[in-house]
């Protein structure tokens, strides 16, 4: 069969499951559209807390970054992965014993004040929206390279297969169809690295094959990979480039930020008992921690792989997959001294980075021309998106095709899965904290409910639309998230149970200046002067990536001395958190 | 005077993210570059905790959570619907 019927038959499969499973398992209240009747096992609730948490980002993009980042892409590895030790000890038990629906319910009801849910829901919707537009690129790539149909078809697809599940299923029916989502992600990405592995260094263990040797050789395959680095003018692969403060900043703010991001604390609202919250938080990170080792071995196999099958190849003789991804706009190849050949180091192929092309004429050998001008001060001659670097693995590596078709099914149930989660959140926190507690408190469960997948219907729509029309920031706007969750959602939940003391004056003063601190710095650089985004300009070397983890230890001294001016929270509060503290 | 679930908890939550601070942050970043020195396989000792050594303690503190959290629940709590009596004494 040919890859592209291959394709369409496992994503008609795997898109059927998804269907069926929502039909199954339909919503008839609102605590099964929001929190799934409290009846989620706790493995089944891993399952679906590691789907919903690697999104389009993890699945697509990681492996492509460490590739590209070498050492100092560790901080996406551990600060996405350290974040569930946080989970598990400082909020998921507590959250749970809590037992409401929502991560601005908790912070409404412990600081008795609307104000402070208020203050909640829109950070959290802020959060949920930047996350959900990068689920919706990663769909229309998708769409367009394996299945060839346009990325806004593709994107429409993805918006009905979601809305059919998440307005129909809510809670419950995204936890099942993610239990299903991950199972197909995990394979996905674990099959072509197994692969690679075998074929590079005979390992069936890509965790213990990257640090292996490359067959027929005696040197270790990271020591080669840091000598071609730096033969290419790069730095050496497994040396950090980065200071050490920016590092540690960076990912200081990925951890605490992940502990507050909402989509991922409201999975934990689902099981039956507080031990399971913590048993389910394990259970996520082992499932979580599965992709998240391969990632790392995948990097430097697609690194190894990318510069042994371009550098110094005719650019006539190069492979298939790069003339397809150059067709795709993913890929760029500009001849700077006119040998024909691809040369691939250090430094912007392009002025201006990304590749503007010339679509009725083609270059001297055949390749798609772009109107940049080349960037002389160095002799790169290849624009690629490390995006591209897990989808095209499979290709690059010459795998059969079905594991290519496989490989397009699992971006898609990873996408998919966290979009459908971000959505629930988003509709409940309109449904549930803005209409019933805030705006219209008469309503009755059964218009609640019917507000919640109206909710949820307008939130598909909004993120279809930032997938159709995809806004330029997006990347620059991930920092935001968990810049935001940071030092505005964690302080908040972790005071809120570890200190009775905080009243809501001081809860509130901490959240909105956190929240101005670390917006302020991150708009500053990233929108209004991004030439000054440099590291000498940075307060303490610290990059808009990493400011988070600042605004968090200032919520905390700010939260902490505005507390002590105002008299303490009233009685029912200390009495809750007691409650709360007790398994 | 007796130690309470609450103090008990607070003890093994502290010692349990000082392994997860040193994991993490100790040996993959601060003295990620002096471990870089030996080597295991072919990984450096450093390059391997930032990418792999970390993540499996991460999973492996959360599980001595599990453990001890529920040897501690059975403990002060039979089952949680004693809690509040015993809550009272």
């Amino acid at each position: 069969m040919s890859l592209q019927a291959l394709t369409y038959l496992f994503v008609g499969i795997s898109f059927t499951i998804y269907i069926g499973i929502a039909i199954w398992s339909r919503a008839q209240s609102t605590n099964d559209f929001y929190i799934a009747g409290k009846g989620v096992s706790p493995l089944a609730n891993g399952m679906a807390t590691a789907a919903d948490w690697m999104s389009a980002a993890s699945f697509i993009s990681m492996a492509g970054l460490i590739a590209f980042l070498g050492k100092d892409g560790s901080v996406y590895l551990m600060g996405w992965t350290g974040g569930y030790v946080l989970l598990a000890l400082l909020l998921a038990p507590y959250l749970r014993k809590f037992g409401k629906y929502t991560v601005p319910d908790f912070i409404g009801t412990r600081y008795y004040s609307k104000a402070a849910r208020l203050v909640a829901i829109i950070c959290l919707i802020f959060i949920s929206f930047t996350y959900v537009a990068g689920q919706m690129r990663g769909v229309g790539i998708v769409f367009s390279r394996f299945l060839e149909v346009d990325i806004n078809t593709g994107v429409i697809i993805g918006m009905c297969i979601v809305f059919f599940y998440a307005v129909l299923g809510g809670m419950k029916g995204i936890t099942y169809t993610q239990v299903a989502q991950y199972c197909v992600l995990i394979f996905a990405y674990l099959v072509p690295a197994i692969f690679i592995s075998l074929m590079i260094t005979n390992n069936p263990i890509p965790q213990l094959g990257f640090g292996d040797k490359v067959i027929g050789s005696s040197t270790y395959l990271l020591d080669k990979l840091d000598q071609v680095s730096i033969d290419l003018g790069f730095n050496a692969y497994t040396e950090y480039s980065k200071s050490s403060i920016d590092i540690f900043f960076i990912t200081a703010a990925l951890m605490f930020g992940t502990a507050g991001l909402p989509h991922v604390i409201v999975r934990f609202f689902t099981v039956p008992k507080v031990s399971d919250a913590r048993k389910s938080a394990g259970y996520a990170l082992v499932f979580i921690a599965l992709l998240y080792t391969t990632a790392p071995a995948v990097a430097t196999f697609a690194k190894i792989n990318f510069i042994n099958s371009v550098q110094e190849v005719e650019y006539k003789q190069a492979p298939n997959w790069f003339k397809n991804w150059e067709d795709i706009g993913l890929i760029a190849w500009k001849d700077k001294n006119n040998d024909g050949i691809i040369n691939y180091s250090k430094g912007n192929a392009l002025e201006g980075v990304k590749p503007k092309y010339l679509d009725d004429k083609e270059g001297d050998y055949g390749e798609r021309i772009t109107t940049n001008s080349p960037d002389f001060s160095n002799s790169n001659e290849i624009y690629i998106d490390n995006d591209i670097m897990v989808l095209a693995n499979p290709e690059i590596a010459q795998l059969p095709n079905w594991v290519i078709a496989l490989v397009a099914a699992g971006a898609l149930a990873a996408a998919l899965s966290t979009a459908a989660g971000l959505l629930l959140v988003i509709s409940a926190s309109i449904s549930h904290d803005l209409m019933k507690k805030i705006l219209m408190p008469k309503i009755t469960e059964k218009q609640e409910l019917f507000f919640a997948r109206c909710a949820a219907a307008a939130a598909i729509i909004i993120a279809g639309l930032f997938g159709i029309y995809p806004p330029g920031f997006v990347a620059q706007v991930v920092a935001f998230a968990f810049g935001l969750a940071a030092s505005t959602i964690f302080p908040a939940l972790f005071l809120g149970i570890f200190y009775k003391r905080l009243n809501k004056e001081g809860a509130i003063a901490g959240m909105i200046s956190g929240l101005i601190a670390t917006s302020s710095y991150i708009t500053y650089f990233k929108f209004i002067n991004p030439q000054l985004n440099v590291a000498e300009n940075w307060l303490f070397g610290i990059s808009p990536e990493g400011i988070g983890f600042l605004g968090m230890i200032m919520n905390f001294v700010i939260a902490l001395i505005v507390s002590n001016f105002y008299s303490k929270p009233p009685k029912e509060i200390y009495q809750m958190i007691d409650e709360i503290r007790k398994p | 005077m007796k130690i309470t679930y609450w103090q008990i908890n607070l003890i093994i939550l502290s010692f349990l993210l000082l392994i997860w601070f040193v994991v993490s942050f100790g040996f993959g970043i601060i003295w990620s570059e002096e471990l870089d020195q030996f080597k295991i396989g072919g990984f450096k000792l450093g390059f391997w905790f930032s990418q792999q050594g970390s993540i499996y303690f991460f999973v492996l503190i959360i599980f001595i959570y599990v453990l001890l959290m529920n040897k501690l629940d059975k403990k002060f709590y039979k089952n949680s619907k004693d809690s509040q009596e015993i809550d009272k004494e």
